[in-house]
């Protein structure tokens, strides 16, 4: 293959839309937890523990109960969303008055039972889940060759994303939850049902990670880790972007995802470190984040 | 209440650890004793100052690495091994905490956290840690050069002193004026910048004290079980520390050992057979348990028992 500047373009291509479809996956998980932690001001441990359970009820649906990909690209959010509700209801909301350090160890016990139930259940191997067939095949886009599933997860991705930045800072609904992130007191005595919009928050954050599950089961192999070392790289984004703006959150999480994959390209003994060599950087030189709000 | 704060009362505990391992296999001791001495250091910053770092298995896995590496190379005596591992750990924690304690709260959770997942994929990639092999057949060695530790009552000796030096510089410096500004950060941040305390100053010098002291800790574990692996650097290590000190309870001078004998009493009933797999699902039960239920841990509940009945 031709080279200019000693630069492979197709390998390197190869590397960024990796790298995109991985920004794709940091973008909705972290957008997840920057809802969360608007109302709630927790971090929720358990939100890579839901990406793989999304990615099992996927998988699941597949094999047993004859659920296409696209029922199960609908379904499955609101499945998840439903059990997160669960867990704010029956878990975070009796000690949401204790200190907040409490609600992110309960979430991290959370995720401990659940990825211990999936590999006690279904053994620790990654179970394989064929693209659905309307999205196999490859585009030809002239200076590289497109995996359609792979652009299909970024087209998703990013719609998703972008609609949930138009639901909050555009519309009504948005603003409510922008009133209570300020001031949810302040917002209760104006009649809204603050610990109910505290509870749909929480699903819908949680849905998030469901619905990245379902889109991630096809490309990774489906096992009961695949959550656990995502969420830490996750959260090394989240500390870069700072979690005061639902923008900063997508932004930052599909730009490491690029710059992981060109490193990958460039210097791949440093693509797994790379990240937290960013936040590293960040924190000497803005240490409230790029796009923080906090002193 | 009297009773426990005597010094009749350590003399008791004392003398009965003196005696225990004639009844109680020693390995299961020393471990109890490593992995208490690592949660009593993991309190030092969650109980008396009020950081929740969800990265001490770093200092943990350095002080093993570092003691391992030399006692497997340089054929140093063992209190030389453990006192470069301590040291080791002491300087990470420097660079760690000078990181981290920029950010409060939740966000130092999640720094502390990235920070000792990239150490991880350092020790995964490194050619001195031999990687998913760990170190193994690490040699005791002869403490001061002429006591053999490769016979377990002297080993179990030798970490029980590591112990209760680790343990005595805990509790001295949580009933020191040092500790006086901790617990009054802990209690009111603000007020203590108020006061012109430079708290950053004194949350860093906790963390590099406990990032010491964690490293102790693993650096005697790695000469006890003759070890070192990824597992001590791995995010569950430090989840793990923090469900010790929460079932002990945190903030409390014995919480921590106790929580690293119930914790490791667990692992070994659990480890090995069928039951195996069960183990994080219980480790994440007892979690929940505790924080819904349970926040004071065991040696909490038990100190507000005694004060309110005697």
């Amino acid at each position: 293959m031709d080279t200019i500047l000693g630069i492979n373009p197709v390998a390197l291509f190869g590397q960024l839309l990796v790298g995109l479809i991985n920004g794709s996956f940091y973008a909705l998980l972290s957008l997840g937890l920057a809802i969360i932690f608007g109302l709630l001001r927790i971090i929720n441990f358990a939100q890579g523990a839901l990406y793989m359970i999304g990615a099992f009820l996927a998988w699941l649906g597949l094999e047993y109960w004859g659920l296409s990909y696209g029922w199960a690209l609908l379904i499955v959010p609101l499945v998840v969303g439903l059990f997160g509700i669960l867990i704010e209801r029956f878990l975070i909301r009796p000690i949401a008055h204790e200190d907040h350090l409490y609600s992110l160890l309960l979430t991290f016990g959370v995720a401990l039972v659940l990825q211990g139930v999936f590999s006690h259940v279904f053994g620790s191997s990654g179970k394989p889940y064929s693209i659905p067939e309307f999205l196999q095949g490859v585009a030809n886009l002239g200076f590289m060759y497109l995996p359609i599933y792979r652009g299909w997860i970024i087209v998703v991705s990013l719609l998703v994303c972008f609609g949930t930045w138009w639901a909050i800072e555009k519309t009504k609904l948005g603003a409510y939850l922008r009133a209570g992130t300020e001031n949810a007191r302040l917002l209760q005595a104006f009649g809204i049902n603050v610990p109910l919009m505290v509870t749909l928050t929480f699903g819908f954050g949680v849905a998030l990670a469901g619905l990245a599950g379902v889109l991630a089961a096809p490309i990774y192999s489906v096992s009961p880790d695949m959550g656990a070392n995502l969420l830490i790289v996750v959260f090394a984004i989240v500390v870069i972007g700072g979690m005061g703006s639902i923008g900063g959150a997508i932004i930052t999480g599909i730009s490491m995802g690029v710059i992981e994959g060109l490193t990958k390209y460039f210097y791949p003994e440093a693509s797994n470190t790379i990240i937290f060599m960013v936040m590293v950087v960040v924190l000497l030189i803005k240490p409230a984040g790029l796009f923080g709000k906090e002193v | 209440m009297e009773f426990i704060k005597s010094n009749k009362f350590n003399i008791i505990l004392i003398a009965l650890a003196l005696v225990i391992p004639f009844g109680v296999y020693p390995v299961f001791l020393m471990k109890v004793l490593c992995f208490g001495l690592f949660a009593a250091a993991f309190n030092l910053m969650l109980g008396f100052v009020g950081m929740l770092s969800f990265g001490h298995a770093a200092f943990l896995a350095t002080g093993g690495y570092v003691t391992g590496y030399l006692m497997s190379n340089a054929d140093l005596t063992p209190e030389l091994g453990i006192l470069c591992g301590t040291l080791a750990s002491a300087v990470l924690g420097y660079l760690f905490g000078s990181l981290s304690v920029k950010r409060e709260g939740i966000y130092f959770a999640m720094v502390t956290l990235a920070l000792s997942q990239l150490l991880f994929f350092f020790f995964l990639q490194a050619p001195f840690t031999e990687g998913e092999n760990g170190l193994q057949g690490i040699p005791r060695g002869k403490l001061f050069g002429f006591i053999d530790l490769n016979n377990n009552l002297s080993m179990y000796y030798f970490v029980l002193a590591v112990f209760l030096l680790g343990f005595w510089l805990i509790y001295r410096s949580v009933h020191s004026p040092f500790g006086q500004v901790l617990k009054a950060i802990r209690e009111n941040e603000p007020r203590a910048i108020s006061l012109g305390y430079s708290v950053r100053q004194y949350k860093l010098m906790a963390f590099v004290l406990s990032a010491a002291l964690s490293g102790l800790a693993g650096s005697t574990k790695a000469l006890v079980f003759q070890l070192e692996s990824l597992t001590d650097a791995h995010w569950q290590m430090s989840g793990e520390v923090v469900l010790m000190t929460l079932v002990g309870g945190m903030g409390t001078i014995f919480g921590p050992l106790v929580g690293a004998a119930v914790v490791v009493g667990i692992e070994n009933f659990f480890s090995g057979g069928e039951l195996g797999t069960y183990i994080h699902i219980i480790m994440g039960l007892i979690f929940i348990i505790c924080v819904l239920a349970f926040r004071n841990g065991i040696v909490g509940e038990f100190n507000k028992f005694v004060k309110n009945n005697f």
